[in-house]
């Protein structure tokens, strides 16, 4: 597999493609607040595969929004890619998420009446590639995960481990700076699971840079550092074995 | 970059254009029963207008009336309730004062002349009026006929000119032009018949039912000099109020009373009546119009609540889209988009449907049948087809727009949360 090399500016955050500074996330139900993050730094380098791992209502999800521009911080600063993510508009924050970001879902979330080579070139649309480009650019992804022979297949006709290969796929299409997945073996037998995590391991392989939440602790157990958080804050960041 | 975006949201909405195919069927056959009900309501008023427009001019146009009366007003020592009755000379004095009209004529009545043609004889109207008559008071003749001219006139011929249902009565099967008849035992020639007509105003009962003869034979053989009533026209509508004014001023000062004496001066001023008419008929447009948007928006009601439905059910992949990239307008247009299609699709048919019952019905016979003579037919016209394409415009955008904009308020973050 040939992955294209990044090419993206990251100089000004020193290397950091994440640079979260003091993060803190509010949410305000009208009648009570609930802080889901009380304060999170978290710098993460090209290349790097991170696992975040914590109990149920930690944070993560809400750090992994944050992280992918879904969500914006209450408080604190974040750098992606150096640049910073405060005050964009809603816009803005999308195109950040289709050119710097892709996501793997824990049920996966391919559109349904798609097909699998659509579903790929979804985020290619979006970035305004070009109708041939988006084609060929789709079957080298699909093609790359494997599934060179079930690209014009329907999620429907797909098992669930080829699912979540079309999904890496998509994460994929548009060369993004890091991948973020959430709980991407959670909805997956065993065999299956180890089919997604040898194609994310591949990928880091390959140079990307990756952040998984997970419970998996065999998924978690190949990233090459954990973040462990509790109650809205980091409580360990270790190198693993 | 404008272009890129509909672009994109053009390639979202072909993706996404496979919905409930029965919801969206019940849907588009609402509009199209709403645009059927909208065009139809236009049509039977633009057919009815334009009927009471032709019935309007069937006594002439921008005409007015006026009939002697006595005066009301004290003036230069003269007393109120003096009677004001013109003679037949007076005409060509009015046509020397009035300058803004076109036409003065004077009319002598004879509401019951015997009318006789070989063993028939009934009772009619004869009227003695100037030549110009025919045009001003539209007494256009049938083939084959002619109304009387200024040499009819100047020679005291005994021509006549029929209405047509008179004719009939008195003459059945026979053409009556050139036949001789006999008014009050008088033989006359019959030089015309009047074209059927529509008429909805008269002031001696309608133009078909009576009889004309130049005003000087008129007067060589009933004795009469003096006036029923006097019409005269204008060339605009605009003239009519000035010509009005030297009417009274030059009757005034013939006859010595006050011009502004409305007793004597009242007419009955066509224009006048006309522009009221007008304006009751774009208020009665105005009222079928609004009854066929109401019917409209209930089938946009109906658009806009499967669009709900539809933006209800696509919530995660709304929020999928924005994950990938989408920026808020590319995944609202294609509702808008989709709205606005169904809205037109149904709005197309039934239009479709509408002309096809416009023509149907206008192959109704509807001569005879007063009822639908006067209705008239349905027609389309391109203001019609323009207000109705406006109309399903709007209610296609807002259909779709409501359900868009809450499909921009979808949170990815919210909906991308595993359950």
């Amino acid at each position: 597999m040939n992955w294209p090399s990044k090419k993206k500016n990251i100089a000004e955050s020193n290397g950091h493609i994440i640079d979260m500074r003091s993060i803190t996330k509010v949410y305000d139900t009208g009648k009570i607040q609930v802080e889901a993050l009380r304060g999170i730094d978290l710098k993460v380098r090209n290349g790097e595969f991170v696992a975040v791992v914590g109990p149920s209502g930690s944070g993560k999800s809400t750090l992994l929004n944050l992280l992918g521009c879904l969500d914006t911080p209450t408080g604190g600063e974040y750098r992606l890619s150096g640049e910073a993510v405060a005050g964009l508009d809603r816009d803005q924050l999308a195109d950040i998420r289709n050119r710097r970001v892709g996501f793997v879902f824990q049920n996966f979330n391919l559109l349904p009446q798609l097909t699998a080579l659509e579903n790929v070139e979804m985020p290619l649309l979006f970035g305004g590639v070009g109708r041939r480009e988006r084609r060929r650019r789709a079957l080298a992804r699909l093609d790359a995960v494997g599934l060179a022979d079930r690209v014009e297949h329907r999620p429907t006709e797909l098992s669930g481990g080829q699912m979540q290969r079309v999904a890496i796929a998509r994460a994929l299409a548009m060369e993004p700076d890091i991948v973020l997945a959430d709980e991407p073996t959670g909805n997956l037998d065993t065999g299956s699971g180890t089919d997604v995590m040898g194609a994310l391991q591949e990928l880091w392989n390959q140079g990307s840079t990756l952040i998984v939440v997970t419970h998996d602790t065999a998924l978690a157990g190949r990233a090459n550092r954990m973040v462990e958080i509790r109650d809205g804050l980091v409580v360990e960041d270790s190198p693993t074995g | 970059m404008r272009l890129l975006d509909w672009r994109v949201v053009a390639q979202l909405f072909v993706k996404a254009s496979s919905l409930q195919r029965k919801r969206a069927t019940l849907t588009v056959a609402a509009i199209a029963w709403g645009t059927v009900a909208i065009v139809m309501l236009l049509s039977f008023g633009e057919g009815l207008k334009i009927q009471l427009m032709k019935g309007r001019r069937g006594m002439g146009e921008n005409i007015a009336v006026w009939w002697p009366d006595e005066t009301s007003k004290v003036w230069q020592g003269l007393p109120e309730g003096r009677p004001i009755r013109p003679l037949m000379d007076d005409i060509s004095y009015l046509r020397g004062r009035m300058t803004a009209a076109s036409g003065v004529i004077g009319e002598l009545t004879s509401w019951s002349s015997s009318l006789t043609y070989g063993t028939t004889t009934i009772t009619g109207r004869v009227t003695g009026t100037n030549w110009e008559y025919g045009e001003i008071r539209h007494h256009f003749p049938q083939a084959g006929g002619r109304f009387f001219n200024v040499n009819d006139e100047r020679d005291k011929r005994r021509v006549i000119f029929l209405g047509d249902e008179l004719a009939e009565d008195i003459f059945g099967e026979v053409d009556p032009v050139g036949e001789t008849m006999f008014v009050d035992r008088v033989p006359y020639l019959v030089i015309g018949v009047l074209q059927p007509k529509m008429q909805m105003g008269t002031y001696k009962g309608p133009d078909e039912g009576g009889s004309v003869i130049p005003i000087t034979t008129f007067s060589a053989q009933f004795g009469q000099q003096r006036l029923t009533n006097i019409v005269f026209k204008t060339r605009t509508a605009e003239d009519m109020p000035l010509a009005r004014e030297q009417f009274n001023q030059a009757l005034a000062a013939k006859y010595r009373f006050d011009p502004t004496d409305e007793q004597v001066t009242g007419v009955w001023d066509t224009v006048e009546g006309a522009r009221v008419m007008s304006n009751i008929m774009t208020g009665m447009q105005i009222f079928l119009g609004i009854i066929g948007v109401l019917t409209l928006l209930i089938g946009g009601i109906g658009v806009a609540n499967i669009m709900y439905a539809v933006v209800k059910e696509k919530t995660r992949e709304i929020g999928v889209q924005m994950a990938l990239g989408a920026r808020r307008g590319w995944v609202t247009g294609p509702f808008v988009l989709q709205g606005l299609s169904y809205t037109l699709v149904g709005g197309a048919m039934g239009l479709a449907i509408a002309v096809v019952i416009i023509l149907l019905l206008g192959l109704i016979p509807v001569e005879g049948n007063q009822a639908l003579e006067f209705l008239g037919k349905p027609t389309l016209s391109w203001q019609i087809a323009a207000a109705t394409a406006a109309i399903l415009g709007g209610i296609g955008i807002l259909a779709g727009y409501f359900p868009a904009r809450r499909a921009a308020t979808v949170d990815p973050a919210e909906t991308l949360r595993y359950e």
